[in-house]
């Protein structure tokens, strides 16, 4: 019981953010190098690399509950804070600006909630589009270099991606998913106190190549579909 | 220099506000913000009208007794300073500069420019001090500490409570004051005894009060008259988290 109501103090709330904000970017980092599989010259791997993840059985299902726990709480504090941000300033400022230097209140902190909802709804489309698309049933079938017949999701993303709303769409999309990792990493980092004078900086900045290369990484694989 | 101004104006607690202009034609270059204020009030109470209020008390940037919302910062443009220490050479003859009260549910506007920032007692009624006992002041080099941590705490002791970190709060954050306190507190011996239940008490009446959830903008540091550094409140959460785990 006093562990639930430290959990929603004021530090609370922002170590769960932090916690649960970790958690997915590990899982998005892991499905981006996961995605570049696709380019593999060997047009088998792909459908391996998904098999061989459905194959771990319930360590696999452990994982995707732990994510869809991950999920569900980032969303919630996060759309808490935001509540909490209104209540706490009900009449705003008429002329308000930012200080600038060191305020780090640049438009990736600015859109966090925006940014997030968009990426909350994305998820669903995006479940929907791929995990719960066509698969063996509907006849996207592969054969494995081993003879197994599996899944076929490389035919499946070839397909989607060869849509212009999916092509064009997604890599917006994982733009959006660049920016919330860019206040997301640091922010997350100074939410759970690993923080000091010296490291501050390094983190901030590192935060930012981490959105870079996870966004570049996801919105290859659509472009490359679309346009080769 | 000419200034043109938008003033926040409020009869009271309840009623309604509004933005009113006035133009002071005078002004010098050489006077503080708090100074302008003056002189309009001046010519306010000439022409018979009621004086704009606000708070100040030693116009040195050290009481933390005023603190205004100038042209959209809280204490103004001018980095690392009260706003009695802001001069108007920040500014450019002929400018229209909007001035508006700290703003937070935490903060209710007393009149005009003055808000009641009693909240803040509060969090330090919570638990921001050391029990100790009273009597003659104890030799300066009883405990020793090393200069470094002795640095860190002064620097955190440096908050004068003026609230500029809430006002300038997209979120209406009240974690900066309270992590300085905590971190002042926290960095020093006589501060350890009740560190656990420092930080839970503050934090907690922090929430009580309304004020809103950090999401590391930092806003604070960069209006902070003193510069305290975000550092504070990572700290402060080490500090929570410790402390609710050993409880």
């Amino acid at each position: 019981m006093k562990m639930m109501s430290a959990l929603m103090s004021p530090v609370g709330r922002k170590v769960l953010t932090g916690v649960t904000g970790i958690g997915l970017v590990a899982f998005v980092i892991a499905h981006m190098i996961g995605n570049l599989t696709y380019l593999s010259p060997d047009p088998t791997a792909y459908n391996a690399y998904a098999y061989k993840l459905m194959s771990l059985g319930w360590i696999f299902y452990t994982i995707e509950i732990l994510l869809a726990l991950c999920f569900i709480l980032h969303a919630v504090v996060g759309i808490t804070i935001q509540v909490r941000r209104r209540q706490a300033r009900p009449i705003g400022y008429k002329n308000y600006t930012s200080a600038g230097s060191p305020s780090l209140q640049g438009y990736s902190a600015r859109s966090m909630i925006f940014t997030g909802i968009i990426l909350l709804v994305f998820l669903v489309l995006h479940l929907i589009s791929f995990k719960y698309g066509p698969g063996e049933a509907e006849g996207y079938i592969a054969t494995l270099s081993t003879g197994e017949e599996v899944r076929d999701l490389r035919r499946l993303m070839t397909e989607k991606f060869h849509e212009p709303l999916y092509a064009f769409g997604y890599p917006i999309i994982m733009i959006l998913l660049g920016m919330h990792m860019r206040h997301g990493v640091w922010s997350a980092l100074q939410s759970l106190g690993v923080m000091s004078r010296r490291l501050s900086p390094l983190v901030y900045t590192l935060a930012a190549i981490l959105g870079i290369l996870v966004a570049i990484g996801f919105l290859f694989v659509p472009l490359y579909i679309y346009f080769w | 220099m000419i200034i043109h101004l938008r003033i926040w104006r409020q009869e009271d607690r309840t009623s309604k506000g509004r933005l009113v202009d006035y133009t002071v034609n005078e002004a010098s270059e050489h006077m503080s913000f708090l100074e302008l204020l003056d002189v309009l009030n001046e010519q306010l109470l000439q022409s018979g009208d009621e004086p704009v209020e606000f708070d100040s008390d030693c116009r040195e940037g050290i009481c933390g007794s005023c603190g205004l919302m100038v042209a959209g910062i809280a204490h103004g443009p001018q980095k690392r300073t009260a706003v009695c220490q802001l001069h108007m050479r920040s500014f450019n003859d002929g400018d229209t500069i909007t001035v508006e009260p700290f703003r937070a549910k935490a903060f209710p506007i007393i009149r005009d420019l003055v808000v009641d920032r009693s909240a803040f007692d509060r969090i330090i009624e919570a638990h921001g001090y050391v029990s100790v006992t009273t009597g003659s002041a104890p030799d300066a080099n009883a405990i020793p500490i090393p200069k470094e941590t002795v640095d860190d705490a002064m620097d955190y002791a440096a908050c004068i409570g003026c609230g500029a970190c809430v006002a300038a709060c997209p979120n209406g954050s009240a974690s900066l004051f309270t992590a300085a306190k905590i971190s002042h507190l926290g960095l020093l011996p006589q501060g350890q005894v009740e560190a656990s239940q420092r930080v839970i008490s503050m934090v907690d009446q922090m929430d009580a009060e309304g004020f809103g959830d950090c999401s590391n903008y930092a806003e604070c540091e960069a209006v902070c008259p003193k510069g305290i550094s975000i550092q504070g409140i990572a700290r402060m959460r080490r500090a929570y988290m410790k402390g609710v785990l050993s409880a």
